[in-house]
């Protein structure tokens, strides 16, 4: 066995299942030895509702991010998407392993086939089976958008997850407490981008205002799935005073379905269809 | 009743977890492969039960960690290659991995490759409060782990892994990776 680097060892004999073969590549149960039990009291389809919406939520911004790659205006923009998209994925693995005990029955075992995988979620539903906010899903735009989005998304899922951090159920109160150290990260390279755009050239701060002006309006729907409208708003005014720029009217009421009932845009399907597709094409295949 | 059979089941027990402990403890980060896994805080608990079998937690640094496969399979090869026959490898989320954890030695090690170790993570909830702009005075200088200089920047939050930032110093002009507090 060499003893000094993980690396080196990679080339030795490996057993079944060895997720040392070929690193990054060990896509097992991220839930792995977590005990399972979900505790009495707890409202299981409530909880596995509320692990779906959040890993769909973070699943489609982090194929949003993914599509940065290659396309971003700098080496360094490019890998802290990237990175931050990264977060998020890891977020939705942990949600839909999650979501799969739950909804597997009292032992998380599941009825026959065990229970759903985050595979299953992620690559075997249609886009009306995705509960992710529209905001997620919608197309990058310009990197102006990107990061006026990825503030407010960042902002609103940190404030849900202050709160998920003392759920009972204590595998969501983890994973909770976990991502939003991460999320504080992602808000606040949101936030010095907007500072810096909204603050820059007349084009970048043209660019900016724009954003806002797409992003704001759409708040609606994510204070209806979870009200954290002081938290999102005291964020965005503070980053928008920062920057020079007059926050646009926030919405009063939210709009009749969306995102959290399956009603998506159509550049949901475009997403999910590029997302899919390998899986799709092989259904057995494994990796 | 303590027999002398169990009181030797029960040193041999505690030998073997001291055993266990130490091949654990010394094995590689995929990442930061000059930290050993107990140097970056990520293994939680080595245990021997009475069936021999070894029980390890470990904890990922993020949650999208590309690692923790890795870390897993090489303990476990480890231990199994030293001649433990069963070991079980757990994930432990609870408490969230935080950089406190990362050992004096680790933090020797990190500064020895070049690379500014964390400060201390913010005790209150994580971004809690108003959103630490890159110019408001709550963000800290970092000082360089060459030179020891303070005037140093940072050029991108996000760098080759997930818990490290790019800086660079502005006294003896090397960029240099920094682990983020969290």
């Amino acid at each position: 066995m060499s003893e000094d680097h993980v690396y080196l060892s990679l080339a030795e004999g490996h057993e079944e299942g060895d997720a040392r073969w070929a690193f990054g590549t060990g896509f097992e149960d991220p839930l792995h030895g977590v005990d399972r039990r979900v505790p009495d009291g707890v409202d299981r389809a409530e909880l596995a509702a509320c692990c779906l919406a959040l890993a769909d939520d973070a699943l489609v911004q982090a194929q949003r991010l993914a599509e940065w790659t290659t396309r971003a205006p700098e080496l360094e923009e490019e890998v802290a998407l990237a990175n931050i998209g990264l977060d998020l994925l890891g977020q939705a693995r942990l949600l839909y392993s999650r979501c799969g005990q739950v909804e597997g029955g009292p032992d998380g075992e599941g009825a026959a086939g065990g229970p759903r995988s985050e595979d299953d979620y992620a690559y075997f539903r249609d886009a009306g089976g995705f509960r992710n906010v529209t905001l997620a899903e919608l197309p990058n735009g310009d990197f102006a958008f990107t990061v006026v989005r990825m503030l407010a998304l960042a902002s609103w899922r940190l404030a849900q997850f202050h709160a998920l951090a003392a759920s009972p159920d204590p595998v969501l109160a983890a994973i909770a407490a976990k991502g939003a150290k991460e999320l504080a990260y992602h808000r606040q390279y949101a936030a010095d981008w907007v500072v810096r755009l909204g603050d820059g050239t007349e084009e970048s701060r043209r660019r900016t205002v724009s954003a806002l002006e797409r992003v704001v309006p759409l708040l609606g729907e994510l204070f209806a799935a979870y009200d954290a409208r002081d938290a999102v708003l005291a964020d965005l005014r503070q980053v928008a005073g920062a920057a020079g720029l007059r926050l646009p009217e926030p919405p009063g009421a939210a709009p009749a379905a969306a995102g959290r009932d399956g009603v998506h845009t159509g550049h949901l399907a475009a997403l999910l269809a590029e997302l899919q597709s390998v899986a799709r094409a092989d259904p057995e295949a494994t990796w | 009743m303590v027999t002398a059979a169990t009181t030797a089941t029960t040193a041999t027990t505690a030998t073997a977890e001291t055993r266990a402990r130490r091949i654990a403890e010394g094995v590689p980060d995929p990442e930061l492969p000059m930290l050993t896994l107990a140097d970056l805080g990520v293994l939680r608990e080595v245990s021997v039960g009475p069936d021999g079998t070894v029980l390890a937690a470990l904890t990922p640094t993020y949650s999208g960690c590309p690692a923790m496969a890795e870390m897993r399979a090489e303990v476990a090869a480890r231990l199994r290659a030293a001649g433990f026959a069963r070991v079980e490898v757990r994930t432990v989320l609870d408490p969230p991995w935080t950089t406190d954890w990362i050992t004096a030695e680790g933090r020797r090690k990190l500064a020895e490759h070049g690379i500014a170790a964390p400060a201390p993570a913010p005790a209150e909830r994580p971004g809690g409060g108003p959103v630490p702009l890159v110019l408001s005075a709550t963000r800290r200088a970092v000082p360089c782990p060459r030179c020891g200089g303070t005037d140093t920047e940072e050029t991108s939050r996000f760098g080759a892994t997930s818990c490290k930032a790019l800086w660079r110093c502005r006294a003896c002009r090397e960029p240099f990776e920094y682990v983020k507090e969290i």
